[in-house]
């Protein structure tokens, strides 16, 4: 990777002014621009159900709307993931290809919570990030003794050996190929095993099921009619992912986090200046294991399911691309790229050649003809090409991800602005240099 | 008794004897340099003084406690410090940032969690580290990244990195290699000047004559492996076994 | 007993694949210094050519046969392939029937091009980038190269068989002296170990026989001094890489009538092979192949039944466990050198 653009930004241009008015500024122990950020994200996350239904429901754009329950709790819980990888990737450059497994036992663990114990989510949440923390102390150990391409494998092994014990003779704990289920004779002895109508109870925080939504439907006379769910899923994922968050930003603006900077810098001197690197590395891959933990927790209690297939290395490659395609090592960027691949997942594989006769019915036969011919194998059934694609071109042109892009795009209008006023240029040139 | 004590190290790669029973012995707030033709064995003692080699035989002692078997940074936690022959920083975080890690290091030890505070709350170290560079001139440099630095401010962050920990001793693998004359001359100035200030132990390994005789109260002449000579530079320059040792490699002297 | 050498054969021919993906894995990474995660993909386009050049050995043109009749009454309309009518009912037939050991020629010239193309337009950019970069764009890259696949042949494995004349078992227990009908052997997978020593035997001997091979190995070395010497690895880069591609490619070919193809059979051979890399040691072409031997073999070895009985699972995570065992006792893989690839 190449040098991170958010994080230890040469900040020669603005000098001591800036750094005078951040002493200062301070909300929940952030610099002004952190809790910019923090708060941005809340906004975000808050006013989704709202941000994501942009287009009318009644209305042939409407499957471009991201904002139903099930897709929108993915949206944060796969943020919570690659927040989490990304403390570890993003920061000492240790390139783990098996985080999914991580998830996948924390999967199971609040699965279980729901079986034996009760149906508050708290509970399942608790116990996958306990196992999860378990899982990965352990995986990390054994790990981390290697480093490079041998660490990467070497976590491969460990999630493979997961999946295929998962979906093999640990089936009594985990469902094998039918996956872990809750069933009406689980005991669950804090709550009750059925309920009064002869069900199996939802997951609910104490009492408030996670799966109750609010329809709110707004009417334009003339436009149409939009439909807002309000789910409490939802909110309760997205507080999660916004505590995540607070918590990621704390750790890469603290000592520890600059260590693990120093880890991906120069191992050698940072051994050689009196810190064992072992111990950071270890604490950095604990975290990002409990990180997704918490998202498998958080997927079963939006939905008690649990599939072995959680811990497939393709779904440990998916929280790279997510990482990676948003910003390795920024603090938005993994947000950024789960939203993306997520949406790409389920709406961009939505579209079908029906769809895309629909939109280019405006020009001649021949030449809609020749556009959806042309279009049709990236979108659709095809959306792990422009998937593919979008990834590579990322990796060659903007190591630094979509956060890179926008940082680059940013620059470039500002130093238009510079040039007008004709202040600050020569600083702003000496900056992108020392970025280099 | 000297701050550093080797006694009877000797090492062996395969078939090549590198260190053959070398005793030395550093005297505490003094420049002692360790010269020789190349392959005399240098770099592979300096190896094991840090923790990098373990040697075969022998005992190196540090202040009264042994260095072997212990970890570099383990080493460094026992007031050693290391400039390496090419600058060794962290080239991705800032100037600022390269001298804040050994003052955390100094600190809180080889490991803290320290995960929740952020880094400018942290006063103490953040005033450590600007007067480290204010020492150091450096404080201009302070935001820029440390890989867009020279190579003469890159070796100069190290050595601040270094003497922020406040070593006991510093090791110095060739500090001018590869320099040009005026960055030489720069680096033995600088070297002159820490010296001058602080109480510390300097031990370097060089090349260059001019560095040597210009810095050093000490010198240990190695050749194949084993000391010849040690004693003090006005000795040195005329000895006779030196000269010996450092006859057919003229190259060498004028490097 | 007779369990077991089933199982050591079947381990063999399983272990040539990872073998021949392995070799391939290495002479990018031991020359080019690249870690290759589009291998797999390479392998899985080789397999495609085999089905690709039976589509094309079969296509054919309608012809109505005055002399039959359909069940309708009407003349009979038959399909016969151009091959059949150019090269005559007998010939033609043959070479349809002989598809996949064509498509050894076939899809020569196809991966080297493809290999040539990869390194020029896409490889060589990364050669001084990290290798966590080149993981992610050659990951990226086997993402599309398996989704152009999927788009064009379908997400259903496709029947690519053998030539008739290989295509049923024989009495291996009968020829190595045991009781007949114990050890029943597809011919095949005897070919494709035969096959497979003989890619690596080719290989090792270009390596060891050729200037262009002494180079190369000189280069696996010391990458940085042959560049002093001015020599123009650039090319020979290229050509390596082609030739890498060529060997992931014909295993790909000669694998089709094992398990028919299907988009994703890269992938799934990736991450063993990987592994098969890593046990060898990073970089050593000898160990590449004995990890993927050995690894093939206790594969095969510990899908025995009484094994699977002693230790329920162990054939599902044997490779992976064997993998973690020699990371962590023997750093540097069976045969590795010292210090590649732990940056």
């Amino acid at each position: 990777m190449t040098a991170n653009p958010e994080l230890g930004r040469p900040d020669a241009a603005r000098g001591t002014r800036t750094a005078a008015r951040r002493e200062r500024s301070g909300f929940l122990g952030l610099t002004g621009r952190d809790a910019g950020l923090l708060l941005l994200v809340i906004v975000l996350t808050m006013a989704a159900p709202v941000l994501l239904n942009p287009f009318p429901a009644t209305s042939s754009l409407a499957q471009f709307n991201a904002g139903y329950p099930d897709l929108m709790q993915r949206f944060v819980i796969f943020g919570i993931f690659a927040i989490g990888f990304n403390i570890l990737f993003g920061l000492t450059g240790y390139l783990s290809f098996g985080h999914a497994a991580f998830l996948g036992a924390g999967s199971f663990a609040g699965v279980w919570m729901f079986k034996l114990l009760g149906m508050n989510v708290l509970l399942a949440i608790g116990a996958s990030m306990a196992v999860a923390a378990l899982f990965s102390l352990m995986v990390g150990y054994v790990s981390l003794r290697r480093s490079g391409i041998y660490f990467s494998i070497l976590t491969l092994a460990f999630a493979q050996m997961s999946f295929a014990l998962a979906y093999s003779v640990l089936t009594p704990i985990t469902g094998g190929e039918t996956g872990l289920q809750l069933a009406l004779n689980d005991p669950r002895i804090l709550g009750e095993s059925v309920t009064a109508s002869g069900n199996i109870p939802l997951p609910s925080l104490f009492g408030l099921e996670m799966r109750t939504t609010e329809l709110v439907t707004f009417r334009i006379e003339g436009l149409g009619v939009w439909a807002f769910p309000f789910n409490v899923g939802y909110y309760f994922c997205a507080a999660v992912m916004i505590v995540a968050f607070y918590v990621s930003i704390r750790i890469f603006r603290s000592p520890f986090g600059m260590m693990l900077r120093a880890v991906k810098s120069n191992q050698q001197r940072l051994n050689y200046t009196g810190v064992s690197s072992r111990p950071y590395t270890l604490a950095a891959f604990v975290i990002s294991g409990v990180y997704a933990g918490l998202a498998g927790g958080l997927l079963v209690s939006m939905d008690p399911l649990a599939g072995a297939e959680r811990m497939q290395w393709t779904a440990s490659g998916e929280v790279v691309l997510m990482t990676i395609l948003g910003g390795a090592g920024t603090l938005i960027g993994p947000v950024l790229g789960a939203g993306l691949i997520k949406y790409f997942e389920n709406i961009f594989s939505k579209i079908n050649k029906g769809v895309l006769e629909g939109w280019f019915s405006v020009f001649p036969d021949g030449l809609s003809d020749v556009l959806v011919t042309i279009v049709y194998p990236f979108v659709g059934k095809g959306w792990h090409l422009t998937l593919g694609i979008v990834f590579m071109l990322v990796v060659i042109f903007l190591p630094g991800g979509l956060v890179e892009g926008g940082q680059r795009l940013g620059r470039v209008f500002r130093r238009s602005d510079r040039k007008g006023l004709g202040v600050e240029a020569p600083a702003a040139d000496t900056r992108a240099k020392a970025e280099e | 008794m000297g701050i550093l004590e080797v006694k009877n190290v000797s090492k062996r790669f395969g078939g090549l004897q590198a260190l053959g029973d070398v005793n030395l012995s550093v005297a505490e707030n003094t420049v002692h340099a360790i010269i020789g033709p190349n392959g005399a064995g240098k770099s592979t003692l300096l190896n094991c003084l840090v923790g990098k080699l373990i040697p075969d035989t022998g005992s190196v002692m540090f202040d009264g406690q042994s260095v072997l078997g212990r970890k570099p940074h383990e080493i460094n936690q026992m007031g050693i410090s290391r400039v390496f022959q090419t600058p060794e920083i962290f080239g991705d975080l800032s100037v600022l940032e390269n001298v804040m890690i050994p003052c955390f290091a100094h600190r809180d030890g080889a490991f803290a969690l320290n995960a929740w505070s952020a880094v400018r709350r942290q006063t103490g170290v953040r005033e450590q580290a600007e007067a480290i560079l204010e020492d150091m001139n450096m404080t201009s440099a302070r935001d820029i990244h440390a890989a867009a630095l020279s190579r003469g401010d890159k070796r100069r962050l190290e050595m601040a990195m270094c003497l922020v920990q406040e070593p006991r001793l510093l090791l110095l693998d060739e500090p001018t290699a590869g320099m040009a004359r005026a960055d030489t001359n720069n680096t033995i100035d600088l070297l002159r000047e820490i010296k001058e200030k602080r109480d510390i132990t300097m031990c370097i390994i060089e090349h260059d004559m001019h560095v040597v005789f210009s810095l050093a109260e000490r010198i240990t002449v190695l050749a194949q492996g084993t000391p010849l000579v040690e004693d003090v530079p006005e000795a040195i320059k005329g000895h006779p076994k030196v000269q010996e040792a450092y006859l057919g490699q003229p190259a060498e002297e004028a490097a | 007993m007779d369990g077991i050498i089933l199982q050591l054969f079947d381990g063999l021919s399983k272990g040539s694949a990872y073998a021949l993906i392995a070799l391939g894995l290495t002479l990018i990474f031991g020359t080019l210094g690249v870690v290759n995660f589009a291998h797999g993909a390479l392998f899985m386009l080789g397999a495609f050519c085999a089905v690709l050049l039976s589509q094309l050995l079969t296509i054919s043109h309608t012809v109505v046969d005055e002399s039959r009749t359909d069940f309708l009454g009407n003349p009979m309309q038959v399909d016969i392939p151009y091959v059949v009518e150019w090269f005559g009912e007998a010939a033609g037939n043959a070479i349809i029937d002989w598809s996949v050991p064509l498509a050894i020629l076939f899809a020569i010239p196809v991966m080297l091009l493809i290999g040539f193309a990869m390194e020029r337009g896409l490889i060589r950019h990364f050669y001084k980038r990290p290798h966590a970069d080149q993981i992610l764009v050659t990951f990226g890259l086997a993402i599309v190269l398996q989704e152009i696949i999927k788009y064009f042949y379908g997400a259903n494995p496709i029947p690519t068989p053998a030539p008739d004349a290989f295509s049923g078992s024989f009495d291996l227990g009968a020829v190595l002296g045991f009781d007949p009908f114990t050890i029943i052997y597809p011919y095949w997978r005897l070919i494709y170990f035969v096959f497979a020593l003989i890619i690596i035997a080719g290989v090792f001997a270009f390596l060891q026989f050729t200037t262009f091979g002494m180079v190369v190995r000189a280069g696996m070395a010391d990458r940085e001094t042959v560049g002093i010497l001015g020599i123009d690895i650039d090319k020979r880069f290229t050509v390596m890489f082609g030739i890498a591609a060529a060997v992931a490619g014909l295993a790909g070919v000669m694998y089709t009538p094992i398990n028919s193809p299907n988009y994703h059979m890269g992938m799934d051979f990736l991450v063993i092979s990987f592994v098969v890399v890593v046990v060898g040691g990073m970089g050593s072409l000898g160990g590449a192949v004995l990890a993927g031997f050995v690894l093939g073999v206790l594969e095969s070895l510990a899908s025995l039944n009484a094994v699977i009985e002693l230790i329920p699972g162990i054939n599902q995570v044997v490779i992976y466990l064997a993998a973690v065992l020699i990371l962590l006792t023997r750093p540097r893989g069976l045969m590795g050198r010292k210090g590649v690839m732990e940056d």
